[in-house]
């Protein structure tokens, strides 16, 4: 099971998210950074997927020669190759249609070298910019059916019962209003992963230092001039709260029956 | 909520352990209207408190941090929240083996039981260690880790009981107003509060605070990174938050804490990472808390795999589940700051304390709020401590660069700082550096310590070399000999750092007085040597006061005391303007000449009357040596003849010249401060404010009392005529080593200080008032061919001839009483001195 997943680096914000005076970009002076959560996830699906079918995985990652220690991470906790698409500095945030096509050329290359991937993986969306597009223009440009939300991931044959010799797929569960679905999709796919499918382990210490060794090759790619800019982010009005104590003991009882009887519960 | 309170007594800003334990305390005491503001929420406000490791290792080679700390533990213990884990500090060179035997030196000093444990003994005790890496360990049953937040609850609860505090939390300051040097009032983003007392306790962010008042903090965030790697099954199966004792792997300057089925691996190996309190993040900024930084795991790599080979089977599957950059405060030396600020009346600081002194640094300011004095003496960790140069980032930082990674160093005693030198030189630095000066700072000064010029006399005198490395670094046999060319001849001693004040106006009698133990009021040329005491009758300060003029005298103190001194001094002047203080450091220097043969040279350089009847000792006058005015001072801190020479710094170069050449025919040498500040000092048992002189002595105990009381009222006189009448608890003796020979190798080792005195069967000597019998100053005395340590007996044992052995590197060295009280154990009559 060779399977590729697609991250990407991103702030790692309190609750309220600093700007740059100018309000054009995230300030990220003390803040740390981390891999999108529901990439974290798919890291974890493939590992486990591996752990289960045997093969290996390789994360990609459009971004700053700094997102190297995303990819680290990722070699930290299982993944067993890594490959950097750098894009010029830390903050560069190319629009979805350059992260797609630099991610396509990685992964060809990577294909043509060392043989096609069974499974892409991508989160749903990234934790910043929250485009929902690059998983699904790269599942098109590679000619790939692509399943978003995943909730759930398995190999099985194609007939759906559990992996057989020949004639896999990949099973996605999805969660929806009315239950789930279910779809089946045959090798090679794509699956865009949420973050609720599994629990990401952390990395080991050994894990940590094997990553410290890993290579970790950098390649640089030309992007086309941006299609869509951001121009300025604006921190929402903040939502103040306030905690209205109804009494202590008994003596509360009156007051939490009213707003019961108010909010149409009892 | 009841209504923003618009006046306090005292506020206290910041609600971690210091800020907690200071309110506790205060209301304890009696205080009342305490409102205390965190800009954070409570019970965790999210400073250093919310994420520190919560461990005490009692044991510490520094009396001060080490009782703050069993005072603190104390309270713990008192308030539940301590659980007794015990603590094993591991060896892995043959350096750290030799450094835990000195910490069991401390500990026993201290009062702290540790035993020294073998290979086999740390496996017992820590079965997951790897032992190959492991040469042996210091084991202390006490070592325990407590629940900082809820102590910190306790003490707000307690003192809201007692109706004495209003705690509000989510306040932020945005100024402290300041009106005739006095604070007034700390205003908050929800409103003003007047308050005649503020206390910063906020650490991380007090400098922040102390800016808005006009004062200085100066202390720097640094990052302590630390993980927490989990689940662990041998730490699951304890079913305890913590079973094992918490390891000290010291030689890779780490510790591995047992939380839960988890351990914490913490580390001061890293590389220094310093913040600006400015920019710190908000609390809504931060994904964890604005002390919880996000973790730099390059930074950590080599810590992983020292915590890898010292504990391979359990870390090694276990996952790292929580890795921060810890904010801590660090300060230019590494104490506390705390105490009243310099700059600001009534601004307090409480700031750069770890979870382990906080409840006793609480208790400690909130002492010297109430009654002007600690029982504690906060002689190392006084905010008065700094000079201008010390007390800005540039210094904070480079000066705390330097010493974090020794956080689980082995410090010299004498070790001297790398960082931040050549920054206060005389003005005849050249001079001394072109004669091979080694020198050590003091106050900030470069002052030689020994001149390598001297290194012939080393034959001359037949001077023995130290046979152990350690007693041997930062010290040469160049510096008996000096002693010894001295005593025989004569010496130049550069005193160049010697701090200076000039005190004038029709106040001034009156005013010193009032700050002196010994009648000032003498006759104009005449000096007064003298302790200062403060409210408890213990000592504040020791210096002399030279009378220039009826209304005009100068007063003359140590380099490591002139802040503090000077801090004194000013808090005590008078507000009707009827005395002048003026810092008069930088405009004098001050050149040592003593010796057999000093007369004669002094004879050579000035026409003035230089003999014993014309010149008698304790006096003070001009003369010109030359062209040159210089005051002479017949005084010595070495017991020997001659005089302190003050000249102003554009002569001083002109004048070490003209003493250096008058001196050759007479074999002068130029002599550093170790003889100046040990050797010589020592024979001639004089006591050093910081070592021998602290606040919780008195001088009857120091054999200080003179044998009259001056009419005149000063401070500590009521405590000091109860001292004198109830007589010495402790006495402090001159003692010599009886035979130098370790027991354990054969090899002659000599003390530094420190070390405790114990019985002849090494029990633990402790006076009535529970002060422990330690070695407050250790060195040669050359002249008698013996080694000399001053320490406080117990009264009733202080005889002389009574033996007993000092404690070095956990061995016993016999040790005997040669002198109980103050007469010199060198020529005891002063006759050199006086000749």
């Amino acid at each position: 099971m060779r399977i590729a997943v697609c991250v990407k680096r991103v702030p790692a914000p309190g609750a309220r998210i600093a700007l740059s005076d100018d309000g054009a970009a995230i300030d990220t002076k003390n803040l740390g950074f981390t891999t999108s959560p529901h990439e974290e996830c798919a890291v974890e699906a493939a590992i486990a997927l591996n752990e289960q079918h045997g093969g290996e995985t390789t994360v990609f990652t459009v971004g700053p020669p700094e997102a190297d220690e995303q990819l680290r991470y990722a070699i930290s906790v299982g993944a067993h190759h890594a490959v950097l698409v750098s894009v010029g500095e830390e903050g560069a945030d190319p629009d979805p249609q350059a992260t797609a096509a630099a991610l396509v050329d990685a992964i060809h290359a990577r294909e043509t070298a060392a043989g096609e991937f069974d499974v892409v993986l991508f989160g749903n969306d990234s934790a910043d910019s929250g485009g929902f597009q690059v998983g699904v223009r790269v599942a098109r440009a590679l000619g790939r059916p692509i399943v978003n939300g995943a909730k759930g991931i398995a190999i099985v044959d194609a007939q759906g019962a559990s992996e057989s010799g020949s004639g896999r797929a990949v099973e996605v569960r999805r969660e929806s209003s009315s239950g789930s679905d279910v779809f089946r999709l045959p090798l090679p796919a794509a699956v865009g992963v949420l973050e609720g499918i599994n629990l990401p382990r952390y990395a080991t210490l050994p894990g940590r230092l094997k990553s410290k060794k890993a290579e970790v090759p950098m390649t640089t790619a030309t992007m086309a001039a941006p299609r869509v800019v951001t121009r300025r982010f604006e921190v929402p009005e903040e939502q103040v709260t306030e905690t209205v104590m109804l009494g202590d003991g008994a003596d509360a009882a009156e007051r939490v029956v009213d707003l019961l009887i108010e909010l149409g519960l009892a | 909520m009841s209504e923003f309170p618009s006046s306090a007594r005292v506020v206290v800003i910041g609600a971690g352990i210091v800020g907690n334990s200071i309110v506790g305390h205060l209301a304890e005491l009696g205080w009342r209207d305490i409102v205390q503001i965190d800009k954070g929420p409570l019970p965790n406000p999210g400073g250093s408190t919310g994420h520190a490791s919560n461990f005490i290792f009692p044991v510490d080679h520094n009396k001060e941090m080490a009782m703050l700390t069993l005072d603190s533990q104390r309270q713990y213990i008192e308030m539940g929240v301590n659980v007794t884990c015990g603590g094993v500090e591991i060896a892995r060179t043959p350096e750290r083996l030799e450094e835990l035997r000195r910490r069991m030196s401390s500990a026993t000093a201290w009062g702290i039981e540790s035993t020294l444990l073998t290979k086999a003994e740390v496996g017992e005790l820590l079965p997951f260690v790897n032992l190959d890496v492991v040469l042996g360990g210091f084991y202390t049953p006490s070592v325990s880790c407590v629940d900082s937040l809820r102590a910190g609850t306790i003490f707000r609860e307690r003192a809201t009981a007692l109706g004495a505090l209003v705690t509000i939390p989510n306040v932020e300051v945005t100024d402290v107003e300041v009106i005739d040097g006095q604070v007034r009032a700390v205003v908050t983003d929800q409103g003003r509060i007047e308050a005649e007392y503020v206390v910063i306790a906020c650490g991380v962010w007090a400098p922040l605070i102390a800016r808005m008042a006009g004062a200085t903090i100066p202390l720097v965030p640094a990052v302590h990174q630390m993980i927490d790697v989990g689940p662990i099954p041998i730490l699951e199966a304890t079913g305890n938050e913590i079973g094992y004792p918490i390891v000290r792997d010291m030689d890779t300057f780490m510790y591995e804490r047992q939380t839960g089925g988890s351990m914490e691996v913490g580390s001061y190996a890293h590389r220094p990472i310093f913040h600006a309190p400015a920019e710190i993040p908000s609390i809504k900024e931060s994904r964890l808390s604005p002390t919880e930084l996000p973790f730099t795991a390059e930074d950590f790599d080599a810590q992983l795999e020292d915590a890898l080979e010292l504990m391979p089977d359990i870390l090694a599957t276990a996952e790292m589940k929580y890795a921060i950059n810890g904010l801590l405060s660090l300060t230019p030396d590494g104490y506390p700051l705390l105490g009243e600020t310099i700059e600001v009346k009534n601004l307090w600081s409480a700031a750069a304390v770890w979870i382990k002194e906080g409840p006793g640094v609480g208790r400690l300011i909130a002492e010297w709020m109430t009654h002007g004095v600690s029982e504690i003496d906060p002689h190392q960790s006084d905010i008065a401590r700094f000079y201008p140069y010390a007390r800005n980032d540039h210094h904070v930082r480079a000066r705390c660069a330097e010493h974090f990674n020794k956080t689980y160093g082995i410090v010299h005693p004498r070790e001297q700082w790398a960082s931040e030198r050549d920054i206060r030189t005389a003005p005849y630095h050249q001079r001394t550096e072109a004669l091979g000066a080694v020198y050590f700072q003091a106050g900030g000064w470069e002052r030689p310590h020994w001149y390598e010029s001297n290194a012939s006399l080393v034959e001359e005198f037949g001077v023995a070399d130290r046979p152990h490395e350690w007693d041997a670094r930062w010290w040469s046999p160049i510096q008996h000999a000096e002693h010894l060319a001295l005593r025989s001849r004569v010496g130049m001693v550069d005193l160049a750092p010697f701090v200076v004040f000039e005190v004038s106006g029709p106040g001034t009698v009156p005013y010193l007085q009032h700050l002196a133990v010994n009648n000032v009021d003498v006759e104009v040329g005449r000096s007064v040597y003298t302790p200062l005491l403060d409210e408890r009758g213990g000592f504040r300060s020791d210096l002399t006061m030279l009378r220039l003029a009826e209304d005009q005298y100068w007063v003359v103190t140590g380099a490591f005391d002139g802040p503090r001194d000077q801090f004194w001094f000013r808090k005590h002047l008078p507000s009707d303007g009827s005395v002048t203080f003026v810092d008069r450091t930088s405009a004098y220097c001050t050149i040592g000449l003593w010796g057999p043969k000093a007369r004669d040279v002094m004879a050579t350089l000035t026409d003035a009357d230089v003999s014993h009847a014309g010149f008698p000792y304790g006096a003070s006058r001009e003369v010109v040596f030359g062209s040159i005015p210089v005051r002479l001072f017949r005084i010595s801190y070495v017991g020997e003849l001659g005089w302190e020479i003050y000249v102003s710094m554009e002569h001083a170069l002109a004048v070490w010249d003209r003493v250096f050449e008058a001196g050759q025919p007479f074999g002068l040498v130029p002599v550093g401060a170790g003889v100046y500040g040990t050797t010589g000092r020592l024979e001639k048992g004089y006591r050093l404010m910081g070592a021998e002189l602290s606040g919780e002595y008195d001088p009857v105990e120091a054999g200080l009392a003179r044998p009259k009381v001056k009419s005149a009222e000063f401070i500590g006189k009521a405590a000091y005529l109860a001292a004198r009448e109830q007589g010495p608890t402790a006495t402090l003796c001159t003692l010599t080593v009886l035979d130098h020979t370790s027991p354990r190798d054969g090899i002659a080792r000599y003390m530094s200080g420190g070390e405790p005195i114990v019985t002849k069967a090494g029990e633990r000597i402790v006076d009535a008032k529970g002060r422990p019998s330690y070695v407050t100053s250790a060195g040669a005395s050359p002249s008698t061919a013996s080694f000399v340590l001053l320490a406080y007996l117990p009264s009733e044992m202080a005889e002389v001839g009574a033996e007993f052995c000092v404690k070095y590197m956990n061995e016993l060295y016999p040790v005997r009483v040669a002198v109980a009280g103050s007469t010199p154990y060198f020529d005891p009559a002063d006759e050199r001195m006086k000749a």
